[in-house]
């Protein structure tokens, strides 16, 4: 698929009939476009924005309570404070930040990698404005969009928190998250999901308008349903980058750190799996047939990654954890994120498989081999996870392989697709993704390090940051 | 008068108070301890990180006796503790000079 090559500075595609749109996850919004080719004002259907807020209230349920148990059950006893607190405090500074600048940074026209700041404190928007769907004159509220995208932007660094649990300065960690927020989580956001909508594509010429207003990835034709590039490979690299550069923890390798709490571990990962619910079918914007599709796809490709890991540690190390039972979920959960809403069933089934296996050798021997000290494995699930599951939804998008494919956003039929040249695709968005989100993460680490410092005194990480940082103590 | 230190299993801990009031033992202290002696430990893995866990929870028992019963003493605990399996345990005894009941001021073994 010749079409697939673009102009490097490229926002826009040379032939958008013959390479038809694409339709990528969590898009785009736009109040109520006066191009709009229809005369009355599309009103909202009342099952979506239902669904759309049950969605949000799911993805919520994901971060807090059900992230932070997760990695709070898997730290010492002396940290486990420090690490809710962290997830609790970073959700509300972003959740903040969302509406004063994130919303307007993410989902405005601007380049092809920052939106504009013109809906800076929610400008503009209010109870009448809509954000557009996948389905041509189907939208719902703006603010229901504004929430919904605002959680995903809210558990992208609570994620990051993980690899350098049990030793990062809590204030380190907020001001490394409002810098992150705004020069990684925000432009990657734009890039892949950005763009006007299914109905500012009228005709030919309305393509390429259209198209030169979407993000960077999304013209690219990069396909992220829920969030593997934008959620997972972004907190990933940050998370490795962070823990590199704030150093081992103390007495890693030698000392026992085993999780103090594997029950809290079990229940924040099944909070974790049910929330993706919202996540996941929550970002197809619609509740439709494709809804369901999605849901079936998060629901088998987690099944199948936690009997994948399961008894592949069984069979290797002579018995199946419940850790690894539970991390063998949430690294099926992060593969079929970016897939869910492009491939079938069986496609989510050998992604599953995949992530489960693929998972447990980054963090059991990757990792070891590597010697880094990624405390929770953030890398691990989140990055290696994301990595399989963008570059294997381009391949199971294929509808010779049960997947959905992609119509042409002029027409609304099924354009052809090219299995080679859509990994391709795909491959660029997690090398681009990779590459920006390190090299932020890189630099914010290391101004912060020399300004305020990344680590507690070695005093303060002997006797555990709940006391140290917080000032409280878990238990007893 | 002497003091009979027991570290024994966990699980047999409620055998081993059962058979000491049987023959007369008016009171016993109780501490859930961790060691290690000839029994081994046992590996943990988390996530491929192995670790050796080298002590084992154990529980000691401190039971103050007098120098008639305690050859009773240490044949009590020694039979109602025993699985004849590694990491049994072990009994010491010492010789106490003193013991005072603290509500009343008596001493010696009419304190014990």
């Amino acid at each position: 698929m010749s079409e697939h090559t673009f102009p490097s500075t490229g926002t826009t595609r040379s032939d958008p009939m013959k390479s038809p749109f694409l339709r990528t996850a969590g898009a785009l919004l736009l109040a109520l476009a006066p191009a709009l080719a229809f005369g009355d004002a599309p009103v909202p259907d009342k099952g979506d924005t239902s669904w759309m807020m049950i969605s949000t209230v799911l993805v919520i349920l994901m971060t807090i309570p059900g992230l932070a148990l997760f990695y709070g059950g898997m730290v010492r006893s002396k940290n486990v404070l420090s690490v809710l607190m962290q997830v609790f405090m970073v959700f509300c500074l972003v959740t903040v930040l969302w509406v004063v600048f994130g919303y307007s940074l993410a989902f405005t026209t601007g380049n092809a990698f920052f939106g504009s700041l013109d809906k800076m404190f929610l400008n503009g928007v209010n109870a009448g404005t809509l954000a557009a769907t996948f389905s041509k004159g189907v939208y719902i509220p703006e603010y229901v969009y504004v929430a919904f995208q605002g959680t995903f932007a809210a558990i992208t660094p609570c994620l990051i928190v993980g690899a350098f649990a049990e030793r990062m300065k809590f204030s380190a960690i907020l001001l490394f998250v409002t810098f992150w927020l705004v020069l990684a989580y925000l432009p990657i956001a734009h890039m892949v999901w950005f763009w006007d909508g299914p109905d500012a594509y009228t005709d030919a010429e309305a393509a390429v308008v259209a198209t030169s207003h979407a993000g960077y990835l999304f013209a690219l034709g990069a396909l992220d349903f829920a969030g593997g590039t934008v959620v997972h490979i972004n907190a990933g690299i940050a998370g490795l980058v962070g823990c590199l550069l704030v150093g081992k923890r103390l007495g890693y390798g030698s000392s026992a750190m085993a999780p103090h709490n594997l029950p809290l571990v079990m229940i924040g990962a099944s909070l974790l799996w049910v929330g993706w619910f919202g996540f996941n079918v929550g970002s197809n914007l619609e509740a439709n047939g494709l809804a369901g599709q999605v849901f079936v796809n998060t629901i088998l490709a987690t099944a199948t990654a936690t009997l994948a890991w399961s008894f592949a540690e069984w069979l290797l190390r002579g018995t199946p954890t419940m850790l690894g039972g539970a991390s063998g979920a949430v690294a099926g959960l992060v593969a079929i994120t970016p897939a869910c809403g492009w491939v079938g069933p069986m496609g989510a089934l050998a992604i599953g498989l995949a992530a489960g296996l693929l998972c447990l050798w980054a963090v059991s021997w990757l990792k070891h081999k590597l010697g880094y000290d990624d405390s929770l494995d953030v890398f691990g699930v989140h990055c290696v996870g994301g990595i399989l599951g963008a570059l294997l939804t381009g391949v199971f998008a294929d509808p010779k392989l049960g997947g959905v494919g992609f119509v042409d956003w002029v027409t609304m039929e099924l354009a052809p697709y090219d299995m080679a040249a859509q990994v391709m695709i795909q491959a660029k968005s997690v090398a681009l993704t990779l590459v920006w989100s390190g090299v932020v993460s890189f630099v914010l680490f290391k101004l912060i390090d020399i300004t305020l410092g990344l680590r507690v005194s070695e005093d303060s990480e002997r006797q555990g940051l709940d006391t140290v940082e917080h000032g409280e103590r878990a238990y007893g | 008068m002497k003091l009979v230190t027991a570290i024994i299993k966990p699980f047999k801990l409620d055998d081993v108070r059962e058979a000491l009031s049987d023959i007369g033992v008016q009171g016993i202290t109780v501490s859930e301890v961790k060691g290690f002696g000839r029994q081994k430990g046992h590996t943990e893995l988390y996530r491929g990180a192995e670790y050796v866990v080298d002590f084992l929870p154990k529980v000691k028992i401190e039971v103050m006796v007098t120098d008639a019963i305690v050859d009773n003493v240490i044949e009590t605990i020694t039979k109602s503790a025993r699985t004849g399996k590694i990491g049994d345990g072990k009994i010491f005894v010492v010789s106490v000079e003193q013991a005072v009941r603290i509500r009343t001021g008596e001493t010696g073994e009419e304190a014990v």
